[in-house]
């Protein structure tokens, strides 16, 4: 490397490249790499003809409007985009003599993260203009637009994440968030269907996240138990209880017990006329908005409050924490439920947020994917938020793509637990850094 | 909990000499006990299922005051029937008993491994994962390949091992090598699994032929293991597997050196420990063990490869494990149980309707409260000297 050369006015090395941003340096470069050859590989696949992108979500009839464009030429600018950011990054160590300013924007900044995403969404772009194409039908199916169905996926990730976040952030691991989903959706569908308003199903939501977080908070934190083994069993906990009330509903009374009415799509004015975005966006139910609400919701409570503040700082050191006076299990109880919270809303989607009445396993094992989407967005509320779009985004793909039946949509089903491996490996360069005292029992001295 | 002392004062591990028999019965007392009330205690939340889902029961209690005998008289019946039947099914008759135990023998195996993970201080959730791939390696060479019969199945349980080996393998190498924590690993590798399995279940070489049902054919009969005493042959290999395990952590040099890389990794290192090594090894191990959980599936139960192969087991063996204390007799003991409350709920929920699902919970509460002791001794009032608790994987990090 040629950065030794950039010393200080007393001839110290002032910006030595060290042995770990070197490996960083190295991920970035070969991940970007190996992105770039399989986006070589599907632009020379990619059959002539045109790609077409249908603006209007299928659910939608009116005022179809499709953009179509060339699909080898798309793919070929998709594919120098990540060339040049490739490229880019290939350079950027020769950068650092001369303007070492740029050079770290580039590996840092703003910059670093839109050159990223530019190359993600260069990717993906690649990647759906080689699946729709070569079709044998004629004429062959538009790529419907993705970003609504995407949504619906990434509400209940995302509700779960800031689940995940509130506890954890506070210093509990939470392994439980699928066992909180699954009374969360279990108690909805029921509450629901008494009352008779899907509104009122989500408090039941509410109140069973917060009686499981009660119990995940009861033994983490009054009993200490290894919080990861509370979690795992109150997964299994949560599974055997909701299968056995369900069975336990006799068949004539299903209808008094388990028929929910489920959230209408609201149209905001004006929005939903938007183009591109109006019908995808903002034609979703209410628990779509609150998701959207709540997300700068946890941002501020967790980074804008005092109580954030203090329950940030008994995640991180319990001990000072105390020492100045915070009470550390009272706040780490407070964040666990609140956490609970989000949960159970996120439960409450799979019933009456969607398809209404409760089936065993309804969230099927989504919880663990917002526990991975909080580990990848890096313990934050709005990281976790885009972790969650992004698997949202590939859960769509998957169903939109199972009709092509070009890709196996099972190895495609792989790819946010693919992804979020990468990402605690370290490979995506930084390791994901979880908050000090995660998963540490406080006892007083 | 974070007193790391504790956790190398384990029976097994005396400080100087081997305990007599009598020592070592007196120092397992509290445990004994403290778990024998758990089940208790969770058998006591189950019976309030029971009832608060019992139509007969319910309308007894509607004229609860009239006549308060018989609504109690209906809900003891219906407690007492439904536990009967559990205990019947599960080691009511020989087929009973062998039902239990050919159950109880994969989520031993299976719990084996993530017992042994715990005693190197790593959390092994990968269980389910590793028990797909070696039931997708076992089946394999089980129905595809046309070799003499012994022959045939000692490949198909070593492609089993294998596959198991590499799944868990690869948690050891990240831990290792980047420091990925193995719980987030092992959960995912889990879902990409599955996602392996699914898609095979899709090609036309792992289905019946002539089908197009994501179902594979069933071992050929010289893969299978053969019957001895009413129970297949997998199921001692099981209780070997046991011994094994037994003998490697308290026997051997490695075994020490695992043991003391999870007790404390630090003080592993610098007595010369290498600690990638013990984490490599112990997945390696670990993801075997839970191979040989898909080989009992598949050789031993003769069970298709489907998306279900793995049924909740791998997520069981994590809670056998736990219930063992990190120890192979309390692991054999635990899966023994946990067979149990399997084959007993069938038969519980074809005599009296009552949902399997009720095990499940049973199982969940006796772990919780087995390892919340504080929690049981409040319960029942009783004041026993602290005891070490094992200490398990602490945080993410």
């Amino acid at each position: 490397m040629t950065t030794a050369a950039v010393t200080d006015t007393a001839g110290v090395p002032l910006d030595v490249v060290s042995p770990a941003e070197r490996r960083r340096y190295a991920r970035i470069v070969s991940i970007l790499s190996v992105a770039g050859l399989l986006q070589l590989w599907m632009w020379v696949a990619t059959s002539p003809g045109d790609f077409t992108f249908l603006v209007q979500p299928q659910t939608v009839d009116h005022n179809k409007i499709d953009i179509s464009a060339d699909g080898p030429t798309l793919g070929l600018i998709c594919l120098l985009v990540t060339a040049v950011v490739l490229a880019l990054f290939a350079v950027a160590p020769t950068l650092r003599d001369r303007s070492p300013g740029i050079s770290r924007t580039l590996q840092y900044g703003p910059l670093f993260v839109a050159l990223m995403i530019l190359t993600g969404l260069a990717f993906i772009i690649g990647f759906c203009v080689w699946a729709y194409s070569g079709q044998t039908l004629d004429p062959p199916l538009p790529m419907t637009n993705p970003l609504e169905g995407t949504l619906k996926f990434a509400t209940p990730l995302t509700l779960g994440a800031l689940a995940g976040a509130m506890c954890e952030r506070a210093g509990v691991i939470n392994i439980a968030i699928e066992g909180q989903f699954l009374v969360g959706a279990f108690f909805a569908a029921v509450v629901a269907t008494i009352a008779g308003s899907a509104y009122v199903g989500l408090l039941g939501g509410i109140v069973a996240g917060v009686a499981l977080a009660a119990l995940l908070a009861m033994f983490a934190i009054r009993y200490l138990v290894n919080q990861i083994v509370v979690g795992v069993v109150l997964v299994v906990f949560a599974g055997g209880t909701t299968g056995f009330l369900l069975d336990q509903i006799p068949d004539d009374k299903i209808v008094d017990l388990n028929n929910p009415p489920i959230l209408e799509p609201i149209d905001i004015p004006g929005l939903s006329s938007l183009p591109i975005v109006g019908d995808s966006v903002f034609a979703q139910n209410f628990l779509v908005y609150l998701m959207f609400i709540s997300v700068p919701l946890a941002w501020f409570l967790l980074f804008r409050t005092r109580w954030g503040l203090r329950v940030r700082a008994v995640g991180e050191h319990p001990r000072a924490a105390d020492t100045v006076g915070i009470k550390v299990k009272g706040r780490r109880w407070q964040a666990v439920l609140v956490g609970g919270v989000f949960a159970g809303l996120g439960g409450a989607f799979y019933t009456v947020g969607s398809t209404g009445a409760f089936d065993k396993d309804a969230s099927a094992g989504t919880g663990f994917i917002a526990l991975a989407a909080l580990i990848m967005g890096r313990w934050h509320p709005v990281g976790a938020f885009f972790a969650a779009l992004f698997f949202g985004f590939v859960s769509q793909m998957q169903t939109q793509l199972q009709i092509l039946q070009k890709i196996p949509t099972e190895l495609l089903s792989m790819t946010p637990y693919l992804a979020t491996v990468i990402a605690v490996a370290g490979l995506l360069g930084g390791a994901a850094k979880p908050p000090a005292a995660d998963g540490e029992p406080y006892v007083k001295e | 909990m974070s007193d790391p002392s504790t956790a190398t004062d384990r029976p097994e591990t005396p400080p100087e000499g081997r305990p007599s028999a009598a020592a070592l019965v007196q120092s397992w007392l509290p445990s004994i006990k403290l778990t024998f009330l758990s089940i208790v205690l969770a058998l006591a939340v189950g019976a309030v299922l029971i009832i608060v889902s019992n139509d007969d029961v319910l309308s007894k209690f509607n004229y609860f005051f009239q006549a308060p005998g018989d609504s109690l008289s209906a809900a003891v019946r219906a407690v007492g029937d439904t536990y009967w039947a559990l205990l019947q099914g599960a080691f009511g008759s020989q087929e009973a008993i062998s039902s239990t135990l050919e159950r109880a023998a994969p989520l031993m195996v299976a719990g084996l491994g993530v017992t042994l993970a715990f005693r190197v201080g790593l959390f092994n959730i990968g269980a389910q994962g590793q028990l797909i791939m070696g039931a997708i390696c076992a089946a394999y060479v089980g129905f595809t390949w046309d070799l003499p019969v012994g022959i045939h199945l000692i490949v198909s349980v070593l492609a089993g091992l294998i596959g198991g080996a590499v799944w868990g393998g690869v948690v050891g190498l990240l831990k290792a090598k980047t420091g990925a924590h193995e719980v987030i690993v092992t959960i995912m590798l889990n879902y990409v699994a599955l996602s392996i399995l699914r898609w095979l279940l899709t090609l036309n070489a792992f289905q019946v032929p002539g089908s197009n049902d994501p179902k594979s054919p069933v071992v050929d009969s010289s893969a299978r293991f053969p019957d001895l005493l009413g129970i297949h042959t997998g199921v001692y290999v099981g209780f070997l597997a046991a011994i094994g395990v037994w003998w490697l952590l308290s026997r051997s040099t490695i075994g020490f050196e695992m043991r003391a890389v999870g007790a404390n990794p630090d003080a592993a290192r610098t007595a010369g420990i290498n600690i990638s090594k013990a984490y490599i090894l112990v997945m390696l191990l670990a993801g075997m063990l839970a191979g040989l959980a898909g080989v009992e599936q598949v050789n031993g139960h003769e069970d298709p490869l489907t998306d279900g192969i793995a049924g909740s087991l791998g997520f069981d063996a994590i809670t056998v494990a736990l219930l063992g204390r990190g120890t192979p007799l309390g692991t054999v003991l635990a899966a023994i149980l946990f067979g149990a409350l399997d084959s007993g709920g069938r038969q519980m929920q074809a005599a009296t309707g009552t949902p399997l699902d009720l095990t499940t919970v049973l199982q969940a509460l006796i772990v919780l409260f087995v390892a919340a002791p504080a929690l049981v001794r409040g319960v029942f009032r009783i004041h026993d000297r602290e005891e070490g608790e094992t200490v398990l994987a602490k945080g993410w990090s």
